[in-house]
């Protein structure tokens, strides 16, 4: 499948730039520090990856917009825009293999933090099913933001902009369920705090935290992509030759 | 047989300015069309609607019967198209470049790697097959866009500046490979160059502010005592002036 050959070009292009490397040491390093010092690992005296896993999203509201801000943006500003979608693979194919290479990488990212897992297993007995569903619930919330930040790089040639927009509308789902907003919003307009809880992507990631994987949150994550990616395709068809 | 590529009626606004306004022609096998005209003129809007990057606001473009925008798959399969600045993926090398555009159009394995030694053999690229593109001249860069364009061996060409940015040497090894190639394909080529029309065109298409203004042969524009240079001028100036 084209999608697929696109995708490996993709993330060859991730490794053959610093944008992987810088991208992996930074996200290892914060993930660890924070797991470690805020996240009080040891002191909680618990055999899980809580603290990792409160931390991981957050991480990736920042680290995956600046994965994706280029994806489109950095498409148009060479030109090779037009080059891709003037060869003979319908522009849905274009979109979901840029979309599968930048998850495939954010699962490399996720695969390297294993030194945690093996730590927790060292020192005490953990669930690895609940560590596993954990794991599940960060890729599905990268694949959310990966899509979000597709369809804003899609938007623009400008790769600042691309980066920021798709910060903003992450950081809305991101929200959404958090306390401050629900609560604001239940005093004035209850209607829009269900739909607000029911729109957050870290309210359906904490039940994965939490070892269960419902098949309504996949299916939420799985509508949430395939409504940005359907969004994305739709922006590049109206827009590719801006 | 239906011509090779079909030009209908097309336009294309942008807002209230009209880039190609209701221009028709057709390209036979055998034919190389050199397509003329000021900067702004609309050739490259025709090329870009011709190679379905462009979606035109109104009028028809098939190539070898299949409409550009009902079919635009089956129409890209036959075309072999040079954008406007031939970009390509500059961190990639010359071979991992044309490998990925040949497995895109479907060749795998030995095929793959046998069309892209072809195509890198009739564009001179063998000596830079694995430098990244980005380390290359300017007219290194341009051949290895038509050795893209020429990977298929497609019936229908559409070049967009050649030999822009080529040295006199190199300009003539692309009109020698147009000319070879010429008999078996439907060719279009947009050029500043006019000599280069009288080299290797049949037939010569002047057009400005988006309408065509003349569509015969070299000799024939040339006939009555004047050079290509003169009927350009009076053509393309008369109608700015008016």
């Amino acid at each position: 499948m084209a999608a697929l050959t696109v995708a490996r070009r993709e993330l060859a292009g991730y490794f053959a730039t610093p944008v992987a490397y810088v991208f992996i040491v930074i996200f290892l390093m914060m993930a660890g520090a924070l797991t470690f010092t805020i996240g009080g690992f040891f002191q909680r005296g618990q055999a899980d990856l809580g603290p990792f896993f409160t931390f991981v999203p957050w991480l990736f509201l920042f680290l995956v917009p600046a994965l994706t801000m280029r994806l489109w943006a950095e498409e148009r500003r060479l030109g090779t825009i037009e080059l891709l979608l003037t060869l003979p693979l319908p522009q849905w194919q274009a979109v979901v293999g840029k979309f599968l290479a930048a998850w495939a990488f954010c699962a490399i990212a996720l695969a390297l933090t294993f030194p945690l897992v093996l730590t927790v297993n060292f020192l005490g007995k953990p669930d690895n099913g609940v560590i596993l569903a954990g794991y599940a619930g960060c890729l599905l919330v990268a694949g959310a933001y990966l899509s979000v930040g597709a369809a804003m790089s899609a938007m623009t040639k400008n790769q600042v902009i691309a980066f920021v927009l798709a910060v903003a509308v992450c950081f809305v789902f991101a929200a959404a369920g958090s306390p401050v907003v629900t609560e604001f919003l239940s005093k004035r307009i209850p209607m829009l705090a269900e739909v607000a809880r029911g729109l957050s992507v870290t309210e359906r990631f904490n039940n994965f935290t939490r070892g269960v994987i419902a098949l309504r949150d996949v299916v939420f994550f799985a509508s949430f992509m395939g409504f940005f990616l359907f969004a994305n395709a739709v922006v590049i068809d109206h827009r590719k030759a801006d | 047989m239906a011509a090779l590529i079909e030009i209908e009626r097309l336009s294309k606004r942008f807002g209230a300015f009209t880039a190609v306004d209701d221009v028709s022609f057709t390209v036979d096998r055998g034919e190389v069309v050199g397509f003329l005209g000021p900067n702004g003129a609309g050739k490259s809007t025709t090329m870009k609607m011709l190679a379905g990057f462009v979606t035109p606001s109104a009028g028809t473009a098939r190539i070898c019967g299949k409409d550009v925008v009902e079919d635009p798959v089956a129409a890209k399969r036959s075309l072999g198209y040079l954008p406007e600045g031939a970009p390509t993926y500059p961190e990639m090398t010359v071979t991992a470049f044309l490998g990925f555009v040949a497995r895109i159009r479907g060749y795998r394995g030995a095929e793959a790697a046998d069309r892209v030694a072809h195509a890198m053999g009739l564009t001179q690229l063998e000596g830079v097959r694995l430098q990244p593109i980005e380390t290359l001249s300017k007219g290194f860069k341009r051949r290895v866009g038509l050795a893209q364009a020429l990977l298929h061996d497609p019936p229908v060409l559409v070049l967009d500046e050649p030999t822009d940015g080529l040295d006199p040497n190199q300009k003539h090894e692309v009109r020698e490979l147009i000319r070879r190639m010429a008999p078996e394909k439907a060719i279009v080529i947009s050029t500043h160059i006019l000599e280069e029309v009288g080299a290797v065109c049949t037939r010569a298409i002047i057009i400005a502010r988006g309408r065509v203004l003349a569509d015969s042969t070299p000799a024939a524009l040339e006939a009555p005592g004047r050079t290509l240079e003169q009927v350009f001028r009076d053509l393309t100036m008369a109608r700015e002036a008016a």
